[in-house]
């Protein structure tokens, strides 16, 4: 069980009151109607599954419900850093 | 019984305190600190359990967790019976109840055991995978054979009297293991000012500590054992937890510590007290200090009742005053294993033999067992035991150096014990379970922690040191620096003195060899509890697998509940001879928790019966068990399904339900229906982004239903909104859906369109919700307030705030039966208060309260839908004919506009929601049921769509039906088949879903 620091509550909570919401950085396109079958497929579908670092959208849901970023080893669990919507990582893979 | 084998004095049991106990149906007597294992031992029970593939007679081979034989069932009743287990875990109290889990008849004479004695051969790896899997129906049957006959132990029949428990903790330092090392450890951390917990799997702190004759200070270890155990307790925030195993190493320094409360005790715990408590624990530092269990050697007929491994024998003569036998032949590879003859000697019984595998150790223990003039046989190896369920003799021989081969003549040897020592396997197992993969170490001869990214220290035998001095420096630095980490001062802590020894090198010998091959030899066990042999493991070599990982599944090596802590490292070691490969080479398996066997009821704490799982009720609910409605699960939701009165079916409940609402009035609980308070300047435009219809123009007043799809285009809620103020909305969602799109709606705006103002907040529970539905709805209404609630007021699409039954009151004059309805929203706890008034006003109306079957009846009728039964994630507004519910004319690409735009979407022959009348009006299509055009057509035959919802309409005198069929929009009026499970078929006729009042002229009245 992952121990997590809400960037927003700023403190550790234990990984019950979290939840994972998918990969973290995807953006709506600006302008759907633009976007072809195959670039709105990529944006819906196409996920990363990295065998290391990785950023993830997760959301404090029993907390206070708010959105954050974390960068996590998948392989060790080890969370290299969390971070604000809006933010850029700081640790990424190389 | 007499306690044959008890010494008159000595060990850490209390002789004033005798208990009696039963196993397999026998009385024996013990004592108090006695474990089940020290205790059979006592009175002479050698065969404890037949082995699980051959029926072998098998003894008490070990003294703790790894133990792989004496695994036994508990339990004076059946609500109390528990399987799995160890009798050498097993603190003995008195009336407690044991039996062997396997052999029949019994233990002594068994059935099975022919087979075995016949066929050595005839089971070899894989033997059930190549036996009883052809025909593959025929395994069912096998395997409750293969079950029956092997025999591993039984869950109760009946319900558990126990109670179980769960306690969270945090600690600065978490010590896994309360020997040397660890008190060393502990003390240090909590003199220092630590918030420690300190846990052992044993009844007493203490470890090797208590098992030997080892000296601290010039006085027995265990005095300072004492005074560390006092000192601890003496602290605020030190917890020490005996019996408590910790079981589990997750992530992020997560432990979970399986504490046996009163397993010690009775066989139910005394009143009050629960049996056992699960501790999750979140330390800063972990402190491994898990010691290291002793590696029995591999020869011929090793399993024979009578073979121990040597750290057990003196154990059980130091802490329990038990000799397991009388005349001993001690093997080892090591300086260790001759404490065991020493401890026998001193106990005053005949040592015959130490067989040592190396040429010539020099070490303290050797030297001293020399001075005893203990016989020491050098060079050579026990190849082979005598005896079935108990040894009678040895047979020792000379080795060749590297240990490979037996040289020179055979002797043999009169004995009945035979303890052996390969050298000592660290328990690694916690280190394991957070994905750290060990390291081999040649001069520890054993598996050590690997590289770690969890804030772990380790010390002692985990290590591969064992002498007490190191364990105690190594526990001693381990507690200095989570100390330093946790950002307090080191503590002034003085090691106690302890007694030099000199250890000679051991030697890395797992397998010792016989005169014959070993396919040949007798049988050389190397997993006690799953019946692997060192033959079966060169079997599975030869038969090609190769990697450590398959020869363990082939084999079924470390299967079994021991999880392999006795023969892993062996089997390893036999794998890597045969494949011509180095220990490090073949690689190890890794250990995965739970550490030992827990049961189901520690893990599940209280969260059982009426804890389970949270329910959720209304502030009506009371009223609806009160009426005897029957309850159907939304989500967490108890739900009234329907009312059913004295002596009616179910269908004449929801028939009279249905007409009252037609002919009368009904009222339905809608408190469960989510609600969400969307506030903010830009509310409006939000709204308009998740949901696919306009809502730039709804006014202040008004209501609207919405649908909600996803980025796809498909839809996957639904409900009606209504604007509160300029600024201000209610949104409702499905009962099902709420926490959901709760969630979409935060993380659309916080992760997309922070720059909206807009805030939401669930207000489901704080509002109760009454729904009156029906043509004397109005009537029914006026008398509970003073508004005007005239067709010409209150449109149809309004809400008005008014007062009902004297209580303020959000009133939405929307319906999803088709009738003039009222949702009457009032404050969660006025909200009985208004149901019993309008129940009590609409008596003389006949209003009917109606549970979700009448309601999914009554809005089938009318054809509305029901997001999550008549959509799946695979249908977008127009395949469900609600093209009307989408706007185009939006300038913002709400969700799901360009997803309902792909060419996969606007394709010709979608699968469409249509309405289906059977031919024959009496027959209800059971929902689910595929659509084809053509029942005798050639198979497989092409299916057009599936039945999404289906009853008997008493309204209409038929049954109506809601389903896809492909193109369906454009196949009005055409016929399809439902072929059934029985043959028959029903047929239907493709029809408009709307089967009631299509021209929606009853909502408007």
């Amino acid at each position: 069980m992952l121990h997590i620091y809400c960037p927003h509550c700023a403190e550790y909570r234990e990984e019950d009151e979290f939840h994972c919401a998918g990969q973290a950085h995807i953006s709506r396109p600006l302008d759907p109607e633009a976007c072809s079958d195959e670039e709105w497929g990529e944006y819906l579908f196409f996920r990363k599954n990295p065998r290391g670092l990785h950023h993830e959208l997760w959301v404090h849901a029993a907390g206070c419900r708010k959105f954050f970023n974390m960068t996590r080893d998948t392989q060790s669990y080890e969370i290299k850093e969390v971070y604000k919507i809006g933010e850029q990582p700081s640790v990424v893979a190389e | 019984m007499t306690q044959q084998n008890r010494l008159t004095s000595g060990g850490r049991i209390d002789r004033s305190t005798p208990l009696t106990f039963t196993y397999n149906g026998k009385q024996y007597k013990g004592f108090k600190g006695d474990t089940l294992a020290s205790a059979m031992l006592a009175n002479g029970i050698d065969v404890v359990a037949r082995s699980f593939k051959y029926s072998r007679p098998r003894g008490i081979v070990a003294c703790g967790a790894e133990e792989p034989n004496a695994v036994l069932q508990l339990g004076a009743t059946e609500a109390t019976q528990v399987p799995n287990v160890r009798a050498t875990q097993q603190e003995l109290f008195n009336g407690l109840v044991s039996a062997s889990t396997n052999g029949w008849p019994s233990v002594d004479t068994d059935v099975m055991g022919m087979i075995g004695k016949v066929g050595g051969n005839m089971m070899p790896p894989g033997f059930y995978y190549k036996t009883f899997m052809f025909p593959e129906s025929l395994w069912d049957t096998y395997e409750s054979m293969i079950r029956k006959a092997a025999g591993i132990g039984r869950a109760p029949r009946e319900r558990d009297p126990d109670t179980y428990d769960s306690i969270n903790q945090h600690c600065d330092v978490m010590i896994v293991g309360a020997g040397p090392a660890g008190l060393a450890a502990a003390l240090t951390a909590a003199r220092g000012g630590a918030r420690v917990i300190i846990a052992d799997e044993q009844n007493e702190f203490g470890g090797s500590l208590l098992n030997g004759t080892e000296k601290l200070d010039g006085k027995p270890a265990s005095e300072w054992v004492r005074a560390v155990v006092e000192e601890l307790s003496r602290y605020d925030d030190v917890l020490l937890l005996p019996r408590s195993t910790v079981n589990g190493y997750h992530d992020h320094n997560f432990l979970t510590i399986h504490e046996r409360c009163t397993d010690h005790l009775a066989d139910i715990a005394p009143v009050n007290q629960v049996r056992q408590r699960m501790h999750r624990v979140r330390a800063k530092w972990v402190v491994l200090a898990t010691g290291a269990h002793e590696r029995p050697l591999v020869y011929a007929n090793n399993d024979v009742p009578g073979c121990m491994v040597a750290g057990a024998v003196s154990t059980y003569i130091n802490r329990y005053g038990v000799v397991p036998g009388n005349e001993l032949v001690v093997m080892t590879t090591n300086d260790y294993g001759y404490q065991a003859a020493l401890d026998w000697a001193d106990a005053g019984r005949k040592v015959v033999a130490i067989v040592d595998t190396r040429e010539a150790a020099v070490g303290d223990r050797t030297e001293a067992a020399r001075q005893r003039g203990l016989n020491i046989i050098s060079g050579s190896a026990v190849i082979e035991v005598q005896g079935t369920k108990r040894v009678t003799g040895v047979s020792v021989a000379g080795l060749s150096a590297s240990g490979t081969k037996v040289i020179g003549s055979v002797t043999k040897l009169k004995a009945d014990t035979v303890a052996t020592s390969g050298g000592w396997s660290p328990v690694i197992h916690l280190s394991c379970h957070t994905g750290s993969r060990p390291v081999w170490s040649d001069s520890v001869v054993g598996f050590l922690p690997g590289a770690t990214v969890q804030k772990q220290l380790t010390a002692g035998g985990i290590n591969g040191q064992y002498e007490t001095a190191i364990a105690l420096q190594e526990g001693f630095d381990a507690g200095q620096k989570a100390l330093a980490e946790v950002g307090l001062a080191a503590a002034n802590v003085v090691l106690p003195e302890t007694e030099a020894m000199k250890v000679a090198a051991p030697m890395s010998l797992f397998h010792i060899p016989h005169l014959k091959p070993t396919s040949q030899a007798p049988k050389q066990f190397v997993d006690y509890q799953t019946d692997v042999t060192a033959a079966g493991i060169e079997i599975a070599c030869r038969e090609g697998f190769e990697a450590i990982e398959h020869v363990k599944r082939y084999t079924a090596m470390g299967f079994g509940t021991d999880q392999g802590k006795l023969g892993n490292i062996n089997g390893m070691a036999v794998a890597a001879k045969a494949l011509n490969k180095s220990i490090p080479e073949t690689g190890t398996t890794v250990f995965r928790p739970n550490y030992t066997p827990i049961a189901f009821g520690a893990i599940i704490g209280r969260n059982c019966g009426a804890l389970f799982e949270p329910e959720r009720y209304t502030a009506m609910h009371k009223w609806h068990v009160q009426q005897g409605a029957l309850f159907e699960d939304v989500g967490q939701w108890k739900r009234p399904w329907y009312f059913p009165q004295a002596g009616e079916t179910m269908q004449q409940t929801l028939n009279r339900e249905c007409l009252a609402v037609r002919n009368s009035v009904g009222i339905l609980d809608a408190s469960t229906l989510g609600k969400i308070d969307i506030q903010g300047k830009d509310a409006r435009e939000f709204l308009g982004r998740v949901y696919s219809n306009a809502w730039a123009k709804l006014a202040v007043g008004k209501c609207r239903y919405g649908l909600m799809c996803g980025e796809d285009g498909m839809v996957f809620d639904d409900g009606v909104t209504a604007c509160l103020g300029e600024n201000h909305f209610v949104m409702t969602t499905t009962t099902g859906g709420a926490a959901h799109v709760y969630e979409w709606l935060e993380i659309y705006h916080q992760t997309e369109w922070p720059e909206l103002e807009v805030y939401f907040n669930t207000v489901t529970d704080h509002w109760s919700t009454a729904t009156i539905t029906g043509p004397n709805s109005r009537k029914l209404l006026a008398e509970l307030t003073d508004a005007d609630v005239t067709n010409d007021d209150f449109r149809y699409m309004d809400w008005k705030q008014i007062t009902v039954a004297g209580v303020p009151a959000r009133v939405f004059r929307i319906s999803f039966t088709g009738e003039l309805s009222f949702e009457i929203n009032v404050q969660a706890n006025y909200g009985m208060h208004v149901w019993e008034k309008l129940i009590e006003a609409g008596a003389k109306y006949g209003l009917t309260p109606y549970g979700t079957e009448t309601m999914h009846i009554l809005r089938a009728e009318k054809g509305f839908i029901i997001a999550g039964q008549d959509t799946d994630g695979s249908v977008h507004p127009y395949d469900l004919g609600m093209g009307w519910c989408v706007s185009n004319q939006k300038p913002f690409s709400y969700i799901g506009k360009r997803g309902m735009n792909r060419s996969d979407c606007t394709r010709e022959n979608r699968k469409q929601l249509v309405g289906l009348k059977t031919k024959d009006p009496k027959q209800v299509i059971p929902e689910g049921s595929a659509a084809v055009l053509d029942p005798k057509g050639p198979k497989p035959l092409e299916i057009q769509g599936h039945i999404s919802s289906s009853y008997w309409s008493e309204t209409l005198g038929h049954s109506i039906a809601m389903g896809f069929i492909k193109g369906g929009l454009d196949k009005m009026g055409e016929t399809v088949y439902y072929p059934m499970a029985d043959g028959t078929v029903i047929e239907a006729e493709i029809c408009s879903p709307i089967f009631f009042d299509p021209k929606g002229e009853r909502q408007n009245v």
